[in-house]
Order: C-alpha cells, then structure tokens, then sequence
C-alpha cells in the first residue's frame, strides 16, 4: 500500500465528521419534532383528541400489536399489494412486448393508453367493487390499476428507443426480430425496467389502499377509514405510519424516519391519496 | 471465371412522404475473390446503403446483386458485417458477445466454437473471455467485433466505416490489426470509408462515389511495389502520395 498523504487523511478525518453531523441532525429534527408535540399535547397547547400525539400513537400500536390486529391487517395489505405488483410486472411486460412486435398496433392503441393512464384511478376503485363485488380480487385489481398503463407506455418506449444499429447487428448476424427481441431488446432494458418497477411497488400499494377504503372489511386502509371515521385519531395516525413505512421496502431504515415525519403531514398525504 | 460479387446497374432510393430521395443510381463493378475493396465518396453519399444492399438488408429497385452468381437475399449468411461502432453488448462478456452469431443461428458445435476460440487465442484475446466489454480498449474490442462476424466463416466482409468511431491514433492501430487478420484468415473485404488514407493504406482497387446520387466516378487499382503490405508500411511508399492525388482529383471534380 502507497503512503497515505496528511491532506488525504485530513479530507478523510472531514467527511466522516461531516457524516456524523448529519446523522445527528437528522435524529436531532425527529426527536425535537416528537418532543415539541408531545409536549403540546400534554400541555393543552393543541387539542389532543384531534391531533392526537406520539405517546397515545405509541399505546394504540401496542395495543394493536397485543391483540394481534396490525399484523393482520398489515399483512392483508401487504399480500394484495405484491400479489397486483407481480401481475403488473407480467402483464406490463408482455404488453409491452406485444406493441413493440406489432408497430402499427401500438400506433391504433397509444391514444388509448393515453387517456386511459391519466384517468384518476382512485375514481375508478367503487366502479370496480360495483362491477366485480367487494372482495379481494377488486382491490387487486384496483392496485394494477393505477400501475398498470403507465407501466405499458413507459416500457415499450424503452424498447423503442434501443438503438436501430444494435438491431441491424443482429439482422446481418442472421437473426429476426424474435432474436432481437432476447438478445438486444430485453436484456439492454432490464435497468430501465428495475426503475419503472420501483415507482410500481408505491403506485400498487397507492390503489390497494383506495379499494381498501371502499370495499374491505381488513387491510390498511379498511384501518384509515376505520379510524377517521370513529375520530379515532391515534389509531388513524399510527396506521399511517406503518403504511408510509412499508412503501418502499428497499431502503426500510430511511423510510421509517421519512414515516415518522409524515405525522406531522399527515393531512397533506390525505389530499395525496385522492389526487391519485 | 465469374467474380465472387457482381453489382449490375443497381439503383436505390428512399421513400417518405416529402418525397423519394435516390440514393444510389446506375453502380456496377465486381469484386474477385480474395481481394480488398475500398469505397470513398463523399459524406451522405449512399456508402453504407450500399453494404445494407449487398448484405441483403436492403433490396435494390433496380439491377441485380450476385454473390458466387446467385441473387444475395439466398445467401446472406455467407455476408458478414461489420457496424461503425463495435456494439459489444455489456451484458454479456466477451467470450458470450463473440459467440453471439453461432448463438443465434444455432450453430454452437464443438467444431465451429472450438474455430472461435482459436481466433481468440491468435488475436490476444483469451484472457479476455470473461471480461466485460467496457473493461477493453477501442483496439480489442474492434477486434473482438470481427473475430464475432468472422465466427459464421461469411465469405464477403463488409466493413462500414469500423474505425471511425476511434481516436487517430487507435485507428491506425487497429486498422493495421484488421488489416492482418482479413488477409491471414484469406477473407474477400469491402471497406467503405470517407478517410482517403485509410483506404489508400488497406485496398486493392478504390471505387470512387460521386455525390448522390452515387455514381461509380472512378475505379482505381492500387498497388505497391512493397515486400510485406501492411498498413503503415504502405503510407510510407513512394506510390501512396499518386494515388492520394488521384484519388483526390476524381472526388472532387466537379461533373
């Protein structure tokens, strides 16, 4: 190993001090955050039975968790988001796969996927349980729903957009288009789809709550419409956390801080479910 | 005897809605077996519409193509092609990228993949096979772009401009490269290019273009009086700079 010069190591000392801080700050901000509300509850700053505050939240989870009902109905949620998630994955890509082999049909359908992508989906969610019933296979279909066509349009642009001359090199190596497809088409996208699924896992769980709120009698969002409608603010609050923590499960720990906060924008997220 | 390719009177054009554009009008020439061929003319002149017509991508308006005196389109397995670019997938490592061709025509006996693995070896490339394409220099993986045209033993060569997406001086390099491998493993070649040099220093016979639409200007057989032909060697010769100035004039001669 070559010396390691000072000034490298002053840099080196500066960084992880700097990562400290911002550590700190951040756990600094949450903490101060829960104080502050908490204390203004106790002291009657806010009125507690509308805003609820961390220490009921915390007593609400524990009692739910005692009886066992979170976990249940977490887990619900959970099932149908993965289970609309994985036929979103399939249905996406094979779709997409259909338009890229056959151009003029894409071209008959894009207006169609269009307007269909930006109809508001949580609108369509009472249709659904008004055509299927209420059941889980509605609220499935109420999470492909707001996935779904965004998934089709994004993924055969992808494919589109790989370049003619990689598709040329496979012609003059002999092969055809169902060559081009395996070789070049669908492995050279695989990074584009990964982030597509990404922002799916979040759209899935996004329409799973909508049909949760209308027509089931277990999940998440049965809890949120449980609970606002009984004023029963604390459990409605803590049930928020546990679904903005779980929206994407790749980076659990930083989501969970990002849930904590959330609290506090708790009516803010309320508009965001509606404006789906 | 009959030449190995035969261009007569062929014509191209391109269809759009603002109108048809000819791209290409009236060529004819031959090339023989076991020769090297170089295309110039100017930029956006049809050059590489022209590889695209030989190799069967394309399908002339006018006049026939014929390889060993059949029309191409029966045998396009025996054309290989080489892009502007290398287009290694990065997906794969090179071992799998030049196996690709024998991939795709289900090809992959033990004879043909032990044929690859040799080129491999003899182009300095076996302890490469299992790296990725992005882990190699411009040269290498030029190199391992021919050796994945060569792996289906296509007959005619067509290189379309493979150098120009290289800095000068890898270009040299790797033309002196390419150069060696077409004539060790004895192939018949059609080089097209913009670089009057390049083709001087690789070429047997130059075909002139003129602008589009593309016409056959002239046909220039070249020759040195050289022990061992290569590349660089050539540049050198006394002969290089008549053929540049030859060239020169018939390309820029206003008709």
């Amino acid at each position: 190993m070559s010396e390691v010069s000072i000034c490298q190591k002053e840099y080196v000392k500066g960084m992880n001090r700097r990562k400290k801080v911002i550590h700190f700050a951040r756990f600094f901000l949450l903490a101060a955050f829960l104080l502050l509300w908490e204390t203004a509850a106790r002291r009657e700053w806010i009125d507690s039975f509308i805003f609820s505050s961390p220490g009921r939240i915390l007593t609400t989870f524990y009692q739910m968790i005692q009886d066992g009902s979170i976990l249940e109905h977490i887990g619900v949620t959970l099932a149908e988001t993965l289970v609309s998630f994985g036929l979103v994955v399939l249905v996406g890509i094979a779709a997409a796969v259909l338009l890229w082999m056959f151009p003029s049909v894409s071209k008959v359908l894009e207006p169609y996927l269009v307007v269909l992508n930006s109809l508001p989906k949580s609108a369509l969610a009472p249709l659904l349980i008004v055509w299927l019933g209420a059941n889980v296979r509605t609220i499935i279909l109420a999470g492909m729903s707001v996935a779904i066509f965004g998934t089709i349009m994004n993924l055969y642009t992808c494919f589109t957009e790989v370049s003619p001359e990689k598709e040329k090199l496979i012609y003059t190596l002999g092969g055809k288009k169902k060559e081009t497809l395996f070789k070049v088409v669908l492995p050279g996208t695989i990074p584009n789809m990964l982030s597509i699924m990404k922002v799916n896992i979040g759209l899935c769980l996004v329409g799973v709550i909508i049909g949760e709120f209308i027509g089931a009698r277990k999940g998440l969002g049965y809890l949120i419409i449980y609970g606002s409608q009984v004023l029963h603010l604390a459990g409605f609050l803590q049930c928020r956390i546990s679904w903005k923590g779980k929206r994407e499960p790749v980076d659990f720990r930083g989501e969970m801080w990002y849930a904590f906060f959330s609290i506090g924008r708790v009516f803010v997220l309320e508009k965001e479910v509606f404006y789906v | 005897m009959s030449s190995l390719l035969e261009l007569q009177h062929v014509s191209y054009a391109y269809h759009s809605m603002d109108g048809e554009l000819l791209a290409l009008s009236d060529i004819s020439f031959q090339v023989e077996e076991g020769e090297f061929l170089a295309v110039v003319g100017p930029s956006g002149c049809g050059k590489s519409t022209l590889l695209s017509l030989i190799c069967g991508l394309l399908k002339a308006e006018k006049g026939s193509i014929l390889l060993d005196g059949r029309p191409v389109k029966e045998s396009r397995s025996k054309i290989g092609y080489m892009l502007q670019k290398d287009y290694l997938f990065e997906w794969r490592d090179i071992y799998s990228n030049v196996m690709l061709g024998l991939e795709i025509q289900k090809k992959r006996t033990p004879e043909n993949i032990g044929r690859v693995e040799r080129m491999l070896a003899t182009y300095g490339l076996s302890a490469f096979q299992h790296v990725r394409p992005s882990q190699l220099s411009g040269g290498m993986r030029q190199r391992a772009a021919l050796i994945r045209t060569l792996a289906l033993e296509p007959g005619l060569l067509l290189l379309d401009e493979p150098f120009s997406a290289l800095d000068y001086q890898t270009r040299l390099e790797v033309c002196e490269d390419i150069f060696d491998i077409i004539k060790r493993e004895q192939k018949t070649a059609i080089l097209v290019t913009h670089d009057l040099s390049e083709a001087i220093s690789v070429a047997d016979r130059v075909i002139v273009l003129t602008k589009r639409p593309a016409r056959v200007r002239a046909i220039v057989p070249v020759s040195f009086q050289l022990e061992k032909r290569t590349p660089m060697t050539v540049r050198n010769a006394p002969e290089f700079k008549d053929y540049f100035n030859t060239i020169w004039k018939e390309l820029n001669d206003r008709v």
